[in-house]
């Protein structure tokens, strides 16, 4: 027995001090960077060189020097930061309207008795409306305004959330919440403590998905109204035969993408360091 | 809790009529028929049962949990129309009954915050509550960075922080190995010994129903009743390695034994309804 209680000890020990980290980590780190960058390289090299030998028309698809030193007159020029800084307000603003709407309304639903059955049919009838099928609608009422983007940006992103959060606040463990009932919680400390961490890995993955959409919205709706931003910058380069412009403006919003998605899965991680996704396997 | 605590042998826990029949689908199951017992205050029983008798329901029932269907069950002669603030559960499923997003400390204090207490207050209850069951060092830690005997561990605390008058035991060592769920036996003994609490223990173990409680109810087949309540006169120091081999733990688990026996094949029982002799 004493045996079994200082081998328990010392799980407690190596426990209290949290997983150890695999020792190979940073090797196959170090080598698939590396290997990526190799890759991306590669593909540079082969589109610099399809477009000087000629194999496509540099008029359409100028070499990537080009665009790199039209990216480096773009980083230069005060314009190009403020039609970044739409974008992104755009994007931002839309985004957090749409994941506070969709939390809310989605912990709502799960809440309230009947209204999950009421709400399932029109929720399946308003999700799959594109949001750029939208676009008229929003010239209509705001003109170019950011309020435009915001409409589009907004009903792309909202559906993204409310439909993990509904998956998510269904994904509560009977048993936890019968621990919870059973020690007298209420309502709301049952929505906070149980319900809401329980829903969180959905709702994060919402979140994602929400970001990504609610960018893809902010460019296309710029491009297409004409609201200030990267989007219309894009149109602006195109219809002024700036091709080198254009594709550097192109790779700045795939950069953006990018950057988001790396920037939400870390948020991801973070919030979610105590699921089982995310801290993979204890040794107990 | 404005009242002053029940006397030892007043009854505290009081099961009258239970009957609970599930309805659905055009299927009715009728999960308990008629059980009646009393739990005096400051008693260890123990509730065996063939497996599918309803034993669980019968817990979640008194746990306010579920709604009897007819019948009443009443905590310090107060009706349970829900889960009443003097009561902790301990469930069988410990990895699914901590939360995994908090730490062990904050599992045992959540239940607390409900309470009107002051946060030193809870701080001491918390702290106390992990010493008693070996595990004062590990209210950092996360519960899925425990082995699963610790982990009932910590719900055993988050049960005794919340200084229930009566704790429910569903199974609560059904799904840990033998040698840890002889160590968590001794601990609940010792715990109850200790603090005088009411323990209602729901197992599908003979030998640790014997073991562990004063007094066995064993209950038959669904639909469920009361079988036998038996006795246990063993003394009231018990461990392990004598307990378990002594005459008298053997004659008392071959009753109990027999009678789950009789129970599975529905028939009324051993003649003699009473503890054989010593």
């Amino acid at each position: 027995m004493k045996d079994v209680q200082d081998a328990q000890e010392r799980q407690l020990d190596d426990a209290a001090q949290g997983p150890t980290p695999p020792l190979r980590a940073e090797r196959p780190g170090l080598t698939n960077a590396a290997l990526g960058a190799a890759g991306l390289a590669g593909f540079l090299a082969l589109c610099e060189a399809v477009s000087r030998v000629g194999i496509v028309s540099d008029d359409y698809f100028p070499p990537v020097s080009r665009i790199a030193d039209a990216l480096v007159t773009e980083l230069g020029d005060q314009a190009f930061w403020t039609a970044l800084g739409d974008t992104l307000t755009g994007w931002a603003l839309g985004l957090a309207i749409a994941v506070t709407a969709g939390i809310l309304v989605g912990v709502v639903i799960a809440v309230v008795p009947y209204l999950r059955e009421v709400t399932a049919s029109t929720i399946e009838f308003l999700r799959p409306i594109p949001s750029v099928a939208l676009i008229p609608l929003a010239v209509l009422l705001y003109g170019t305004e950011l309020r435009s983007v915001l409409l589009l940006v907004v009903y792309a992103s909202f559906w993204q959330v409310l439909i993990q959060t509904l998956y998510g606040v269904q994904d509560v463990d009977p048993v936890a919440e019968e621990t919870a009932r059973s020690y007298g919680l209420g309502t709301w400390a049952r929505i906070r403590h149980v319900l809401w961490p329980s829903a969180l890995p959905y709702v994060m993955t919402g979140v994602r998905l929400a970001a990504a959409v609610a960018l893809i919205l902010a460019i296309t709706a710029e491009l297409v109204i004409g609201a200030p931003g990267l989007g219309q910058r894009i149109a602006v380069a195109q219809t002024s035969q700036a091709v080198p412009e254009m594709y550097a403006l192109v790779v700045v919003t795939g950069v953006l993408g990018l950057l988001i998605n790396v920037g939400a899965r870390t948020v991801e991680r973070r919030a979610l360091a105590w699921h089982q996704s995310v801290r993979g396997e204890v040794a107990v | 809790m404005l009242e002053e605590k029940r006397e030892k042998g007043q009854s505290m826990l009081d099961v009258r009529g239970l009957k609970k029949v599930y309805e659905g689908s055009g299927r009715r199951v009728e999960a308990v028929r008629d059980l009646t017992f009393t739990v005096d205050a400051g008693e260890l029983v123990c509730l065996v049962g063939p497996s599918g008798c309803g034993k669980t329901t019968l817990l979640k029932c008194v746990a306010g949990l579920l709604t009897p269907t007819s019948g009443e069950i009443l905590l310090e002669e107060r009706r349970v129309s829900g889960p009443p603030p003097g009561m902790a559960v301990v469930f069988q499923e410990y990895g699914r009954s901590l939360f995994p997003w908090m730490r062990v400390g904050q599992n045992v204090e959540l239940p607390l915050r409900q309470k009107q207490l002051s946060k030193a207050r809870r701080r001491e209850l918390v702290a106390d509550a992990l010493e008693s069951v070996g595990l004062a060092d590990a209210a950092g830690a996360y519960p899925w960075q425990l082995s699963g005997g610790m982990q009932q561990r910590v719900a055993i605390a988050r049960a005794l922080a919340y200084e229930p008058d009566v704790l429910l035991m569903d199974e609560p060592f059904a799904a840990v190995d033998a040698q840890t769920r002889a160590d968590l036996e001794d601990l609940v003994r010792g715990l109850w010994r200790q603090r005088g609490i009411t323990i209602l223990f729901v197992t599908h173990d003979i030998d640790e129903a014997v073991y562990l409680g004063e007094r066995v109810l064993i209950l038959s087949a669904s639909p469920t009743v009361v079988q036998e309540q038996l006795k246990v006169d063993l003394p009231a120091e018990r461990d392990q390695l004598h307990t378990r081999v002594a005459p008298r733990f053997a004659e008392l688990r071959t009753h109990v034994y027999e009678q789950i026996q009789a129970a599975k094949r529905g028939g009324p029982g051993l003649k003699a309804d009473a503890p054989p002799p010593r």
